[in-house]
């Protein structure tokens, strides 16, 4: 895993020291609240509705035993004993006191992270594949490039007070496990007919009040001219990018208004320039980077063991037909930790399964861990032989869930339940929804159901790109929510189409279930996804089912 | 044509903290929102807000919210205002675990 060099180090340390002095500034009155605002935010510190939340950056979703065990100590010692991860591959403590974030940050810095860039109009933590580095379809891991980006965008001059904030996301594969189609710059590494390496480049994807899939700005990057293309795009937003509109910052609507054709003459012409100050040792510090994130000395040994438990044992049969994934060496696995068991919050985990993770990644995962944007837990390098090991270990925690990529893997941002800006609840919702699938029994029949909740219109919970979305509004003074259908977050991104008028809290669950008991009916088998039947059919179908009473109204 | 005044309760967070508090009757801040001051003049109310806003150096986002008297004392009208008075829905671990 790449380290911390010299300069990440003595550049925390430093925040973490400005912070604290801030923070007295603060306390002691010589800062005011419209002084300090900015920031907090520029180290992560939010103020919600309960409480302050610290959102600490997991760099393209990656970390250690280490690490894991100080985020689980974090959670005690200053929290109440749990981290919320989200679809950012960051985690959130929702608990702590101003006065002790300095600690906090400290005890980041001690293991080479922090919660810069986590806010603001700044270029975000670069998010990454989840399975970077492991994944059987991948042509590169793509975390080398995200650390490049991370590097060149921390504390970058030109880009700290940029006209709103700024998402990069990176894919190795043809198959997007990072959404990067929502994102301001999605990168997917690619190669070209003579085998070269590069990148395909997408820009101006979002999600928030005005959704977009993002559009191809460069079908074939060599990888040398990165960075110079990366800060000719930023040149580019920050000179055209609105200023005089909140809602119409972001890039996506820079190149919505100008033309996609129109930002690629101008980011050619300011690529030109930039190619000519770059001298080359960018491509220096990427090897060194590379040399980091080189594959784990992995073990030979035989897997007959592992057959032989999965043949014997159903619950570990359905755990691995659920929460396996595909490595690229046949004799490993990679195995997805469900944060979701049925009727908890998605993405809340414990101090003490914090703990089991980090032991069970030091043990048997080569000390890898992975936060995905689904807000699950990964070990990414996983040799067949010790899964039924690792699934004892998790059984005795409550994080052996069985439901990757199911209806009940849900993805919910914290909403109203912590967040200030939030219009109406979503974990209650996605708590709600996974119980009810999980007492009818169905989970395994739906199969494949990707369902994204946010609780307000900026997005946070993906639903636009949920094959079902739920969107919590206020509508009047009364929580209100609405479904849109058939949106995709991989390579196919799709916007999800709105259904019909909003749903009451209490009837949104049952209306989750008419639809999911619609698509069973109409589906050609049972091999077609909810997607699939969708995609095939239309909305209608499953508007009839969403609302029986205005078809009654219609014979 | 300005909108008729609707009684409220002055509210914030506590600086340090970061918890809800209400301005309550005795020119203090209180946890429970039923022991808040009830705002029924809007005079009152704004000079109260002003006030708190220069209490930096305990308290960060005052705002007025609306509330209504029920058994004499005041209940929020909005479930945001609700939510606040407790803490998270998910499962019992804000305010409403405290007390
Ligand atoms: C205090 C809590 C939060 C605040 C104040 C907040 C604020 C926002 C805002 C204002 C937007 C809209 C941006 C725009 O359209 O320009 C947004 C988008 C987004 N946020 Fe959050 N958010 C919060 C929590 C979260 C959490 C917990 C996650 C991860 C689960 C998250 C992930 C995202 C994502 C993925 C988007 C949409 C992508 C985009 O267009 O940027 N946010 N957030
Ligand atoms: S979608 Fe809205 S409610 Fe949910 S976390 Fe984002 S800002 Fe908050």
């Amino acid at each position: 895993m790449y380290s911390y060099n010299e300069f990440d180090k003595d550049f925390i340390q430093n925040r973490v020291h400005q912070f604290r002095a801030q923070v007295e500034r603060r306390v002691d009155g010589s800062l005011t609240e419209d002084e300090f605002k900015p920031l907090r935010l520029m180290n992560g510190l939010y103020l919600q509705l309960h409480a302050y939340m610290l959102r600490v950056a997991i760099p393209y979703g990656t970390l250690n035993g280490a690490k894991m065990r100080q985020l689980a100590f974090i959670a005690d010692k200053w929290d109440k004993g749990y981290g919320h991860f989200t679809t950012r591959q960051n985690i959130q403590y929702n608990w702590p006191k101003l006065s002790d974030v300095p600690d906090m940050l400290q005890a980041l810095a001690d293991v080479d992270m922090h919660a810069i860039q986590t806010s603001g109009n700044c270029i975000r933590n670069v998010t990454a594949d989840h399975f970077a580095g492991a994944a059987a379809d991948e042509v590169e891991d793509p975390r080398p490039t995200a650390e490049l980006l991370r590097q060149w965008s921390t504390d970058h001059p030109e880009f700290a007070f940029l006209g709103r904030k700024f998402k990069f996301a990176v894919t190795g594969s043809e198959n997007d496990r990072a959404v990067i189609k929502a994102h301001d710059v999605g990168l997917r590494v690619v190669r070209n007919q003579t085998g070269e390496i590069g990148y395909e480049v997408i820009i101006g994807g979002g999600l928030g009040r005005t959704p977009m899939i993002g559009k191809v700005l460069r079908e074939f990057l060599p990888r040398a001219d990165l960075l110079p293309y990366c800060e000719a795009i930023m040149q580019v937003y920050n000179a055209l990018g609105r200023r005089d509109n909140k809602y119409k910052a972001r890039i996506k609507i820079t190149v919505h208004e100008n033309g996609i054709e129109k930002i690629k003459e101008l980011v050619e012409e300011r690529f030109i320039v930039q190619r000519e100050a770059f001298g080359g040792y960018d491509q220096v510090l990427f090897a060194d980077i590379k040399a980091a994130f080189a594959a784990p000395d992995y073990i030979n040994a035989y897997t007959d063991g592992f057959e032989a438990s999965v043949k014997t044992d159903p619950a570990l049969r359905s755990f691995v037909d659920t929460n396996l994934s595909q490595h690229k060496k046949s004799d490993y696995a990679i195995v997805t930790i469900s944060i979701k068991k049925h009727g908890q919050t998605p993405g809340d985990a414990t101090s003490d399964q914090m703990r089991v993770m980090a032991d069970l990644a030091e043990k048997y995962g080569h000390d890898e861990l992975r936060i995905s944007h689904e807000q699950n837990v990964i070990l990414p390098h996983v040799h067949k032989s010790h899964i039924p090991a690792i699934y004892a270990e998790l059984r005795k925690v409550e994080l052996a869930t069985a439901n990757i990529g199911l209806i009940s893997d849900i993805i919910a941002c914290p909403g109203m339940d912590y967040c200030a800006l939030a219009t109406a609840r979503s974990i209650p919702i996605a708590q709600q929804i996974a119980t009810r699938f999980d007492e009818l029994k169905l989970e395994n029949d739906i199969g494949e159901l990707k369902i994204k909740i946010s609780g307000c219109i900026n997005a946070c919970g993906h639903h636009h790109v949920g094959h079902i979305g739920i969107l919590g509004l206020d509508r009047a003074g009364v929580e209100s929510y609405q479904i849109t259908l058939g949106g995709d977050g991989t390579q196919t991104a799709t916007i999800g189409k709105s259904a019909g008028r909003g749903f009451s809290y209490s009837e949104i669950v049952p209306a989750i279930e008419r639809l999911v008991y619609a698509y069973l009916d109409i589906r050609q088998n049972t091999e077609e996804t909810f997607l699939e039947t969708y995609r095939r059919l239309g909305l209608e179908p499953f508007k009839a089912a969403l609302y029986p009473e205005t078809r009654i109204a219609a014979e | 044509m300005a909108r008729a005044y609707t009684p409220k309760v002055l509210t914030a967070n506590r600086l340090l903290e970061g918890d809800v508090i209400y301005y309550g009757t005795n020119d203090d801040w209180v946890l429970a929102h039923d022991e808040a001051l009830y705002l029924t003049d809007e005079v009152q109310a704004n000079d109260l807000l002003a006030a708190a806003h220069k209490q930096a150096g305990f308290l960060v986002g005052a705002y007025l919210a609306d509330a209504i008297l029920e058994d004499g004392k005041p209940v929020p009208t909005h479930f945001r205002e609700d939510f606040r008075t407790r803490g998270p829905s998910n499962y019992d671990h804000g305010k409403q675990a405290e007390v």
